[in-house]
């Protein structure tokens, strides 16, 4: 009766023998797949730039890993990669933290206040909604000019918290919480603030760390709104400051280099969406339903 | 949804909604007004004063038969990294789907190119491809195929292409794999019991199930492939050669940055508005229609 039997983990579906292990081999091959570009990226990162120009490259890392990588760190081709990296990090935590702010306080009062104006409110912060900066860039870039903040990184955080995605997340979260958790603080006399500090913030945990991870990816790999409003190249992300190192004109590119910092700019996302797999596969889920 | 169960008071609300409301006027509803506002005008040639054309800017760009075109390479761009970033997902999670044992280190693996920028996976796929020192054109060349994005649209549009549906591929594996893992084992087995082979299977029970994460994960990808690409075309191709991986969003960048003609940007702005505007309203739709499920 195994058929019927619920922790049967193997159901009669499952493939064995040469289809499992034709399965492994395909599996296998896609990883593999995948995997490539990023292989020979790493490759590139640790030979000469004689290597690179004789090609083909070999598959195998070279033995200049470290010169290549203190090259790109402490110099660079314009400003050190680390510059960029600094900036990386302040920019994606800058934009992680701000919209998970902004969207718990916001989400509190549209879920627990009736107060006059609140449709019209909620609707206007949801129209933010989809609309990504790319479609608004021209006037972004004329605001944010005028408040003198180009080349800073208030210029750089704020019209990426814009957008009511972590606001809805919260909402929708904030909507299954019991009511009687927040009729009891009532009785108890408990501000409203005060509940939001002791019950909803605590239960919030799980949903504002996968959201983290979802935001911080996001802001890690911007690209055209830090290449227009960062002209100066000791504000660059390391995302957008790649492009930069190609020379302009036919002159041959420092490949070693420029893929040491590719490496360098993917290691950062990479580590967070990996050692945080679950959270991140949550947050990825929940914050598109 | 309300919550029965509410808190007295307005003036606190509004202090904690304002926020939000504050940087949502400032950096999205001023700078919308704005793009709307601009597109109807035009710039004198000295840059000094504007004048107003109404619908001019919208008459002259779908006149033109450069964004028109923009439009065409638009659609064939969103169509093919839509297919070539859903399929291979699908492929792989139908796979790690039948895996008992090993299907997470599997999934783990595949996660990784998520995480990599647009931006990134075009300079990657860059090396790989480049003329002179690209270890793939290299053995093309082996093989007798001379490979020359630089001066081949179509090769141009086939690289970005693929440099923009690799990291997607992890994506849709993601919520295709999560689906798959929820279809019932059981309708699967009764129809194995009445002698229906794997892919008669897959194509009669498994795919009709798995049916709405296809449809949201299509109207996602388009979206994906209209926006966030940018980055690929900027580090790969320029919007070159001859237009020919000029996107909508590249060309509102490029005329309105670097050619800086605002008025016809800020029109463009506008029509990719309505687009997305458009996406939304699918993608809403259906997800009214999910929550029936």
């Amino acid at each position: 009766m195994a058929l019927f039997s619920q922790d049967e983990p193997t159901g009669m579906v499952e493939r064995r023998g040469a289809g499992l292990w034709l399965t492994h081999v395909l599996m296998i091959c896609g990883v593999l797949v995948v995997f490539f570009p990023i292989w020979l990226a790493f490759v590139a990162s640790t030979v000469t730039q004689a290597d690179i120009v004789s090609p083909p490259l070999p598959l195998i890392p070279g033995g200049h890993f470290w010169d290549n990588y203190s090259r790109a760190l402490f110099s660079g081709v314009n400003v050190p990669v680390g510059t960029m990296l600094v900036n990386s990090l302040i920019m994606a935590i800058g934009i992680a933290v701000g919209k998970i702010v902004i969207s718990l306080l916001s989400a509190f009062a549209i879920v627990y206040f009736r107060f006059p104006g609140r449709n019209l409110f909620f609707w206007l912060i949801f129209l933010t909604l989809m609309l990504p900066v790319e479609v608004r860039i021209v006037p972004t870039y004329e605001v944010v000019a005028s408040f003198g903040m180009l080349n800073s990184y208030s210029g750089l955080i704020f019209p990426l918290i814009a957008s009511a995605t972590a606001t809805f997340l919260f909402r929708q979260f904030y909507l299954t919480v019991p009511d009687e958790l927040a009729e009891a603080a009532r009785v108890d006399g408990a501000s409203p603030m005060r509940f939001f500090w002791d019950i909803i913030l605590p239960m919030s945990r799980t949903n504002i760390a996968a959201l983290f991870v979802i935001l911080f990816i996001y802001g890690w790999n911007q690209y055209l709104w830090p290449l227009l409003v960062t002209t100066d190249p000791e504000m660059n992300t390391i995302v957008m400051g790649i492009k930069q190192m190609f020379p302009s004109g036919d002159d041959l590119a420092d490949w070693p280099v420029i893929m040491a910092t590719s490496i360098l700019a993917m290691v950062p996302p990479i580590f967070v969406v990996v050692s945080m797999q679950k959270l991140f596969i949550r947050g990825l889920v929940d914050s598109e339903k | 949804m309300e919550k029965r169960v509410t808190f007295k008071g307005w003036k606190l609300p509004l202090l904690l909604i304002l926020p939000q409301v504050f940087v949502s006027a400032v950096f999205f509803f001023y700078p919308a007004v704005q793009a709307i506002w601009q597109s109807m005008f035009i710039p004198d040639p000295f840059g000094l004063s504007t004048r107003f054309v109404g619908l001019g800017n919208f008459e002259y760009l779908f006149s033109n038969s450069h964004y028109r075109a923009s439009f065409v390479t638009t659609a064939v761009f969103s169509l093919l990294v839509t297919l070539c970033s859903m399929v291979p997902a699908l492929f792989l999670a139908v796979l790690a789907d039948r895996l008992v044992k090993g299907a997470g280190t599997y999934r783990t693996l595949l996660i990784w190119p998520y995480a990599i920028a647009p931006a990134v996976a075009g300079v990657l796929w860059l090396f790989m491809f480049n003329t002179r020192i690209g270890i793939v054109s290299w053995y093309l060349g082996k093989l007798g195929y001379d490979w020359n994005h630089v001066l081949n649209g179509a090769e141009a549009m086939g690289l970005v292409v693929v440099a923009s549906s690799w990291g997607r591929i992890s994506y849709n594996f993601l919520f295709f794999f999560a689906a798959l893992q929820a279809v019932p084992k059981s309708v699967i087995e009764a129809a194995a019991i009445d002698g229906a082979r794997f892919w008669r299977r897959f194509f009669t029970i498994v795919l009709p199930l798995i049916s709405p994460t296809t449809f949201f994960l299509l109207v996602v990808n388009v979206v994906y492939a209209f926006f966030e690409t940018f980055g690929v075309i900027h580090t790969i191709t320029g919007g070159g050669p001859q237009q020919s991986t000029t996107i909508l969003v590249y060309k509102v960048f490029s005329d309105g940055f670097v050619g800086q003609d605002l008025g016809s940007s800020a029109a463009q702005s506008v029509i990719l508005l309505v687009v997305v505007g458009a996406l939304t309203v699918v993608q809403f739709k259906f997800l009214e229609k999910r929550v029936h499920y």
